[in-house]
């Protein structure tokens, strides 16, 4: 399959020859190449892509998968809207 | 290693410090991270440009600084995207003293050549439909102040300083800076080891500590101030929407997802940097009283990152009277994102002692000798 048709990161639309183009530029762990393509930061919060990208970032750099640092983990765990913490906050009262 | 200057950290005043005197034809500049690309404030702040300033220095910095972002794209020579977008600022009044504050503000702004005009509630919700307006007393608008992304603007000033031949080590913490007979001789980090006798403090939040280490004494302290991110929406705001009384700073950037800040008055000191229960509250409700339809949207992530903050929360851009060859670039006091094409270009002229751009007495550090501070910033979230 074409790299091009290959999506790494569905959240934000990232494809497999988006980020093996950065990684050539030398953008080589998960924190330089969320910045600059998104990855992880959208709904998902990386749990989709943060494997593949390990993998693909293990093979490009020739170190062992388990040394290859992903994303950091940040809260919420799963999306919340905003007026829901305003109700919360409001019933809790 | 041997180093003309050497620049501690990469954040955007440290790749603009660095672009701008390789620019100028500098050689062997050496610039150290203990982060990733934009790991510092940079990567974490709002992003937002604005040029409403209450202080007549930050608006001429703000005013310079979006002429710069104006043409830095191709300046830069970018092949990626820096999202600039000029969709302006609205800033939100909600008491008498901020109405006739915001008056005043904007004759100054205005002297300075800044398009900034004052607005009734109704004039706008036409600028921001979703308004609450019932909470509205005036606003003003600055139709050419906006957002970048920070991170590809960050990524831009460093390959465009690369190019010039600035060597970067990112993941390399400067530990000590070794002065003798009151001149730098050379800079110790986790690897290396640089003859040098300039040293440029870009350090953000831990600018206090490199000045320790020269035994300078810098009047700044770190605080964490934190924000929030939402799912991405179609278009429905143009401007950042602030209010100084409320507490929030808020805005949709290119991407779609919501932007969110506010203040915690009862933050500790420190360098903590992370994500609270309380903030999360507190923003929820600022946001959905302000902006009602907000509160449907889905928070996805939140963080926190340092405030670097002087006196009277107007940056140090200067040398040191008291050590020959040190520079400092801090106390940006929550806005040292917008000011950085003239923190890079004020601090290139200082180095090589041409004339600066604009004067820079009240941006140095011995303003704060002997000073009562009458003229601070009080337009801060
Ligand atoms: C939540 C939040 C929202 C904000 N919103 C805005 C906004 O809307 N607009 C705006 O203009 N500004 C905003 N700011 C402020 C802005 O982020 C900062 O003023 C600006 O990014 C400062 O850039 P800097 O390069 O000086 O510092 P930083 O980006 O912090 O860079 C300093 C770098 O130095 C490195 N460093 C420190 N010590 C050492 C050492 N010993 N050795 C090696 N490296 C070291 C750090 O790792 C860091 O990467 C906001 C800040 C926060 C936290």
């Amino acid at each position: 399959m074409n790299k091009k048709d290959v999506i790494i990161c569905r959240c934000e639309d990232v494809t497999l020859e988006e980020l093996h183009n950065l990684m050539k530029e030398g953008y080589t762990s998960f924190e330089e190449i969320k910045r600059i393509l998104r990855v992880g930061m959208g709904s998902c919060q990386g749990n989709t892509c943060g494997q593949l990208i390990q993998r693909e970032l293990a093979n490009f750099t020739n170190t062992p998968i388990n040394k290859v640092v992903t994303h950091k983990v940040r809260p919420l765990f799963a999306g919340v809207k905003l007026k829901s913490i305003v109700k919360a906050l409001d019933d809790e009262s | 290693m041997k180093a003309n200057i050497v620049i501690v950290g990469a954040g955007i005043s440290g790749v603009s410090i660095a672009y701008n005197l390789a620019k100028k034809g500098v050689k062997d500049i050496v610039v150290f991270d203990d982060n990733y690309l934009s790991g510092g404030a940079t990567g974490r702040c709002g992003a937002g440009i604005r040029q409403q300033w209450g202080t007549k220095n930050n608006c001429i910095l703000a005013k310079k600084s979006v002429e710069f972002f104006e043409i830095a794209q191709e300046e830069l020579q970018y092949p990626r995207d820096i999202e600039f977008k000029q969709e302006g600022y609205l800033v939100i009044a909600t008491t008498k003293e901020e109405d006739l504050q915001f008056v005043k503000n904007v004759k100054l702004q205005n002297s300075l050549g800044i398009p900034a005009v004052v607005l009734t509630p109704k004039e706008a919700a036409k600028i921001v439909p979703h308004l609450n307006l019932d909470i509205v007393t005036s606003a003003t608008f600055c139709p050419t102040d906006g957002h970048l992304n920070p991170f590809t603007v960050t990524d831009a000033y460093y390959l465009a300083a690369k190019r010039l031949g600035v060597k970067f080590f990112y993941q390399e913490k400067v530990l000590n800076i070794i002065v003798k007979d009151n001149k730098i001789i050379k800079v110790i980090t986790e690897n290396y080891e640089v003859i040098t006798n300039k040293v440029v403090n870009a350090a953000g939040g831990y600018s206090k500590e490199i000045g320790d280490m020269v035994g300078i004494d810098i009047p700044v302290y770190s605080e964490n101030h934190e924000i929030l991110v939402t799912e991405p929406i179609e278009k429905i705001q143009g401007p950042m929407v602030i209010s100084f009384s409320l507490n929030i700073y808020c805005q949709q950037v290119p991407h779609g997802s919501f932007i969110m800040g506010r203040s915690d008055p009862n933050m500790p000191q420190g360098y903590n940097v992370d994500a609270s229960w309380h903030f999360l509250d507190e923003m929820a409700k600022t946001a959905v009283n302000l902006l009602p339809p907000i509160g449907d949207l889905r928070v996805i992530r939140q963080w926190g990152g340092l405030y670097n903050l002087s006196p009277d929360r107007q940056p140090i851009i200067s040398d040191v009277k008291e050590l020959p060859g040190f520079y400092l670039a801090c106390g940006f006091s929550g806005h040292g994102f917008m000011f950085a094409p003239m923190t890079g270009l004020l601090l290139s002229e200082i180095i090589l002692g041409e004339k600066t751009t604009v004067d820079t007495t009240d941006l140095h550090i011995d303003r704060f000798k002997n000073s009562d501070f009458k003229d601070y910033e009080k337009s801060v979230v």
